[in-house]
């Protein structure tokens, strides 16, 4: 569990990026924040391991303030994936994946074997081991990121935008692939993103986030669509339009749901789902 | 006459290679002078241009004193310093004219080095866990080898050059032939040893070509198309349809 009290963060120019945040993220679940660009979620990302310090208030994982751990043991026992993967670009895909083993005094055999099996669960071939991540395209080079963020087996992985720099194609597959290894591997995955519809398909618990990290509404995708907080978040998350707005259309063999453009989304099905 | 047939005539006959100022002394004194300058140099500028580059603090006053070290005439210089240390310690005031020459470019490539790496690689690095030291050492330094290599490169062939004046405190070096040519009107004497120095620079700037070349690391140099070393497959790099290449079974 990671709980943020009161937390406030304001960056030395005098910009505040996170006021008075108050949330609980639970463990073994993806917690997503969503909101534009600007609004603090990066920064409440990157709080959890003490990348940045928040001004007040206190971040704890599991009951313990992070601030009395140390920064770099506590980097090395997250996982962090961020957009573009964030590779090292003179280290090779195994070297990549096993900079945390590595660093956490792994021998060279042991951590490679550990990315090999690494490069399996993320569904890539190990045949490109010793590419360079220039030689990858960029959904290979993401998948590379979430597999090194694995490698040391956090508890926690923090993705910071991890899909954002990727064709719709890839992004759809990859998101589909982190649905699979979350269910495998359980992780407490915290998960930032300017997508409505990528937080409302990957979060169990949604934050939706405006300026200052101020909470709009946190709930999961279903609370958060049934009922809006204002007209603010149910024009945000797209209530009114495409396809979350959906009519009941009779046709000769039952009922069906249409969206907003007209284009029949599926059949109305009596009873329990 | 033809001066340039001269000066090659006078290069190749065999009393400028024998004798207490034979060419090969004077080009090793010359060759001696710029590698104890870049040396010392270095050893001053690396690590202040590698403080720099890593903290991102002391820039402007480097930027500042590098302006300044490069407006330094340095025949100046070594004129004023020899009278400061006076006459018997003439070859410490031209060692210090020639570092002080040499730590502009060597300062340079040492922080531009580490200012052209990718913010979000040095942030990616910091994030999975690494110590300032370690982004230091295995990120920082590996990627900003290629500019340090310049800075080398650029200090080396200006002090190669300039290594010329210390003739005229009488340290040898290849500049003797050039000033006892001018004194005794020989100016055949004059361009072979101008000659020489301006081979000794080509040779140097070759050779540092090739070493900023194998001082890119791997995985940038294939990024670049450049020839890509060993341990890469022998197939195309990138797939050219990232779609279908990202489709695993």
């Amino acid at each position: 569990m990671i709980e943020f009290r009161n937390v406030t963060k304001r960056f030395p120019d005098g910009t505040v990026a996170v006021d008075s945040f108050d949330l609980v993220i639970p463990s073994r679940r993806t917690t997503v924040f969503v909101g534009s660009s600007g609004c603090g979620k990066t920064t409440l990302l990157r709080m959890i391991n003490r990348m940045v310090e928040p001004t007040s208030g206190t971040v704890e994982i599991d009951g313990e303030d992070v601030a009395a751990k140390q920064g770099v043991a506590l980097r090395r026992s997250i996982g962090y994936v961020m957009q573009n993967g964030g590779l090292m670009p003179h280290f090779t895909v195994a070297e990549n994946i096993a900079t945390v083993p590595r660093l956490n005094g792994r021998t060279r055999r042991a951590a490679r074997a550990r990315a090999l099996e690494l490069m399996d669960v993320v569904g890539l071939d190990t045949a490109m081991a010793d590419r360079y991540p220039s030689q990858l395209s960029g959904g290979q080079q993401q998948r590379v990121g979430v597999a090194r963020g694995l490698a040391a087996d956090p508890n926690i992985l923090l993705m910071d935008e991890p899909f954002g720099a990727v064709d719709p194609i890839v992004r759809a597959e990859l998101q589909r692939e982190l649905i699979r290894l979350q269910r495998d591997l359980d992780k407490t995955v915290v998960f930032v993103t300017h997508d409505v519809d990528e937080a409302f398909l990957l979060g169990d618990q949604v934050a939706i986030l405006a300026e200052g990290a101020r909470r709009l509404q946190v709930g999961s995708p279903s609370e958060i669509t049934e009922n809006p907080a204002d007209d603010f978040v149910a024009a945000f998350i797209g209530a009114d339009r495409g396809k979350r707005a959906l009519r009941v259309k009779q046709t000769p063999r039952g009922r069906v749901l249409v969206d907003a453009e007209g284009r029949t989304q599926g059949v109305l099905v009596e009873g329990e789902g | 006459m033809n001066l340039l047939a001269d000066a090659f005539a006078w290069l190749f006959a065999p009393e400028q290679w024998t004798g207490p100022n034979a060419l090969q002394h004077l080009l090793a004194q010359q060759l001696s002078f710029t590698a104890t300058a870049v040396a010392i140099a270095a050893l001053i500028a690396v690590p202040l241009g590698w403080a720099i580059g890593h903290t991102g603090r002391g820039r402007e006053v480097a930027v500042a004193f590098s302006g300044a070290a490069r407006a330094v005439p340095s025949f100046g210089l070594l004129v004023l310093l020899v009278l400061v240390f006076g006459v018997l310690r003439k070859p410490e005031a031209a060692t210090v004219t020639f570092v002080i020459l040499a730590i502009p470019s060597l300062l340079a490539g040492a922080y531009a080095g580490f200012e052209a790496i990718d913010r979000r690689v040095v942030d990616a690095a910091r994030a999975v866990g690494m110590t300032g030291a370690q982004i230091l050492w295995r990120v920082e330094i590996p990627l900003g080898l290629p500019l340090l290599v310049a800075g080398f490169r650029s200090a080396v062939l200006q002090v190669v050059a300039t290594v010329t004046i210390a003739a005229y405190v009488n340290l040898g070096g290849l500049g003797l032939p050039i000033i006892t040519g001018l004194s005794l009107r020989r100016y055949e004497v004059v361009l072979g040893g101008a000659i020489l120095v301006a081979l000794l620079a080509l040779v140097l700037d070759a050779l540092f070509a090739l070493a900023q070349r194998a001082a890119v690391p791997h995985g940038i140099r294939a990024d670049q198309g450049h020839p890509t070393g060993r341990r890469l497959d022998p197939e195309p790099a990138a797939p050219a349809t990232p779609d279908t290449a990202d489709t695993h079974p």
